[in-house]
């Protein structure tokens, strides 16, 4: 192995002697990054100024929740690519295929494929059943109590999972670049976002997103057109490079070891696919939107951007492998051996470093920052929605609140919730953000997608089905993922033994089963309430496929 | 929405049409979007050699099939879009219309 890196090195050496063209100007500094501060500092200023302005504006629970319905498609589609182009994606995916080649892109596609399955079955009726969560939709014939328990809990453990992974990107990025302490970094992210959503709520949120998601796009795609330009745009050229340069060689362009398990692979697929559907901060943003034809609109914009982006990851990545990997300034105390400055998260950064120099990397990083913000934003808003309004007003009140004490509900959660996500991001420093998010992927597909899909076109789902259903999802996805190496190994640091669960993702076994449990425990409940569940289906199918009786956007 | 208004909204042939087609519409692409996706996971997880088999220079089976599956989902939203805008949307219209006359 050490000889293999070590005549991949050589290789890679003689090649960036030869070729000046992309090779760094000088070595990234150790202090503080003074570009990425000065437009990270600006677009700061801009999002709270909006979110100064946002603030004015939400006035009700509809204002708060889902920016009084009156985004358009458009601007819904560029902000739900903003919500779902996480640094995950950004940072993650680059250092998946850096490390790991085409094993990477498999995210990429997998992140894509969960849209056009919304948009068939999924995203009409959702916005013509639902007011501020999806729980609305779930719970929309059914019991209320139990299934926005299930449905806020689903969305919590989702939550979590996913703002790990962000805060995790953000602190490494930041401790890499304005050399502040990990834990700085967390704590200022979080108390952005809790700036953001209390104040601002979905309006600040919705702009924040669209911001962002303008200026990953730009980002993404000078990166894009940098590393292609250094090889002339000859995209094969640089992927006989990333062959000729990364240790593993041309097994770069296999699946990879992670998914080399058939069921690791399928599984994988599925908690990506299905997993898209059940997010519960995207769900959320189609209620933004005035009805069913620009719900339409949203998705088509959003699987637009995001399907660019996502090929855009695929040069980067590669670009990645051969402007990173070989050039010892990326790494600590210019060794190779010792892996990537700022921690394995990083190949994006230091690539936008060597196509760019210090600017552009000032401006990925920022950009990247951004991003991470935006989308624990977008997260925390959903979580802190699943409590005030899912919980709090419908399981503790009983609808009987009123919409102030409802919204200021959502705001202390957002303030816990901003506590539980830095804490959350120091006890995680040292996980690959990817194969996190991955997990929530996992949750949302097992838990939130079966219930949500059944209750809009299943007549037989009752509210028994619908909560064991959900719940057995659920348990099953945490406990089987509790038990897989990636977490009882890697971050509990247990013995290898104890992890009895195999495969990469826990999906292929929660999934069905939630539908399972779903269906079992519908089609055997012989209560009263169960059949004035069915009945209610009707009237229920009729507002979901035409719009009538819905929400209507509020007149601004 | 009343019971009545429910049943006379589900006897209007416009409402009949408009959920067979948009059934039929959304699972048939439901259906390529997953043989598509679930054939290129069979490959990755099967066949994870021809992922890595070159069609031109480096470039493999599997870049050309992941590209081309990220256009595909591109471009079927986009269909829907299209047929959804030219058809469900009138025949929700006239439903909408018809049901508003109705109640009347």
């Amino acid at each position: 192995m050490a000889r293999l890196i070590k005549s991949s090195l050589l290789a890679a050496s003689l090649a960036l002697a030869g070729s000046a063209a992309y090779a760094a100007d000088a070595a990234p500094s150790a202090g503080v990054d003074w570009n990425a501060l000065i437009i990270f500092a600006i677009f700061v200023l801009l999002t709270l100024g909006i979110t100064y302005w946002a603030a004015q504006r939400t006035r009700t629970a509809k204002d708060f929740y889902a920016a009084g319905g009156g985004i358009t498609g458009f601007q819904n589609g560029l902000a739900i690519a903003g919500d779902y182009m996480s640094a995950a994606s950004f940072l993650g995916i680059s250092a998946l295929v850096y490390s790991s080649g085409y094993y990477g892109l498999i995210y990429s596609i997998g992140f894509l494929v969960g849209w056009p399955i919304i948009m068939f079955l999924m995203a009409e009726p959702l916005r013509n059943l639902g007011r501020y969560t999806f729980a609305d939709v779930a719970s929309y014939r059914l019991q209320a109590t139990p299934i926005r328990a299930m449905a806020a809990t689903g969305t919590l453990v989702t939550v979590a999972f996913y703002l790990i992974a962000q805060m995790v990107g953000a602190g490494q990025l930041i401790e890499l670049l304005f050399g502040l302490p990990y834990l700085v970094a967390v704590v200022l992210v979080g108390v952005l976002m809790v700036i953001y959503v209390t104040f601002g709520g979905m309006i600040a949120t919705t702009w924040v997103q669209i911001i962002k998601a303008t200026l990953l796009l730009i980002g993404a795609t000078l990166m894009a057109i940098l590393v292609l330009n250094a090889f002339d745009f000859d995209f094969n050229a640089l992927l006989v490079k990333a062959i000729e340069v990364h240790p593993l060689h041309a097994k770069i362009m296999l699946p990879g070891a992670a998914v080399a398990n058939p069921i690791s692979a399928i599984s994988l697929g599925m908690a990506l696919m299905f997993g898209t559907a059940g997010l519960p901060h995207i769900l959320m943003r189609f209620f933004t939107v005035g009805n069913a034809k620009e719900a339409r609109k949203s998705v088509f914009w959003a699987t637009t951007f995001i399907g660019y982006f996502y090929i855009l990851t695929f040069i980067i990545g590669f670009g990645a492998i051969v402007m990173v990997g070989p050039d010892a300034i990326y790494h600590i105390g210019g060794d190779i051996a010792k892996g990537l400055l700022g921690g394995g998260n990083m190949p994006a950064i230091h690539l936008a470093h060597a196509v760019g120099g210090d600017l552009m990397k000032g401006f990925i990083a920022a950009v990247a920052f951004a991003t991470i913000l935006a989308v624990v934003s977008g997260l925390t808003l959903s979580g802190a929605s699943a409590v005030s309004h899912d919980l709090y007003a419908s399981v503790f009140r009983h609808g009987r609140g009123d919409e102030a004490a409802e919204v200021r509900a959502s705001r202390i959660t957002t303030v816990v919730l901003g506590i539980v996500a830095i804490v959350l991001g120091v006890l995680f420093e040292k996980i690959n953000v990817a194969f996190m998010v991955g997990l929530a992927f996992a949750v949302a597909a097992s838990a939130n997608f079966p219930v949500l899909l059944l209750s809009m076109l299943w007549k037989g789902l009752t509210t028994r089905g619908a909560f064991v259903g959900g719940f057995a999802g659920l348990i099953c996805a945490v406990v089987l993922t509790i038990f897989s190496p990636g977490i009882w190994v890697a971050v509990l640091g247990l013995s290898k033994d104890g992890a009895w669960f195999p495969y990469t993702s826990p999906a292929i076994f929660s999934m069905p089963l939630a539908f399972l449990c779903c269906w079992f425990f519908s089609i055997t409940d012989k209560s009263a309430a169960a059949s004035r569940e069915r009945a209610a289906f009707d009237a229920q199918y009729v507002r979901s496929q035409t719009g009538i009786g819905a929400e209507k956007a509020a007149a601004h | 929405m009343d019971e009545q208004t429910v049943k006379r909204i589900q006897s209007d042939p416009n409402y009949v049409k408009l959920v067979a087609e948009r059934k039929s519409f959304g699972w048939t692409l439901s259906i390529i979007t997953l043989v598509i996706y679930y054939g290129y996971i069979a490959l990755v997880a099967f066949a994870p050699g021809v992922i890595a088999t070159p069609v031109a220079g480096a470039i493999t089976v599997g870049i050309v099939v992941g590209a081309a599956i990220i256009v595909a989902s591109i471009v079927l939203t986009g269909i829907y879009v299209v047929r959804a805008n030219a058809h469900y949307d009138e025949l929700t219209k006239a439903i909408v219309n018809a049901s508003a006359a109705g109640g009347k």
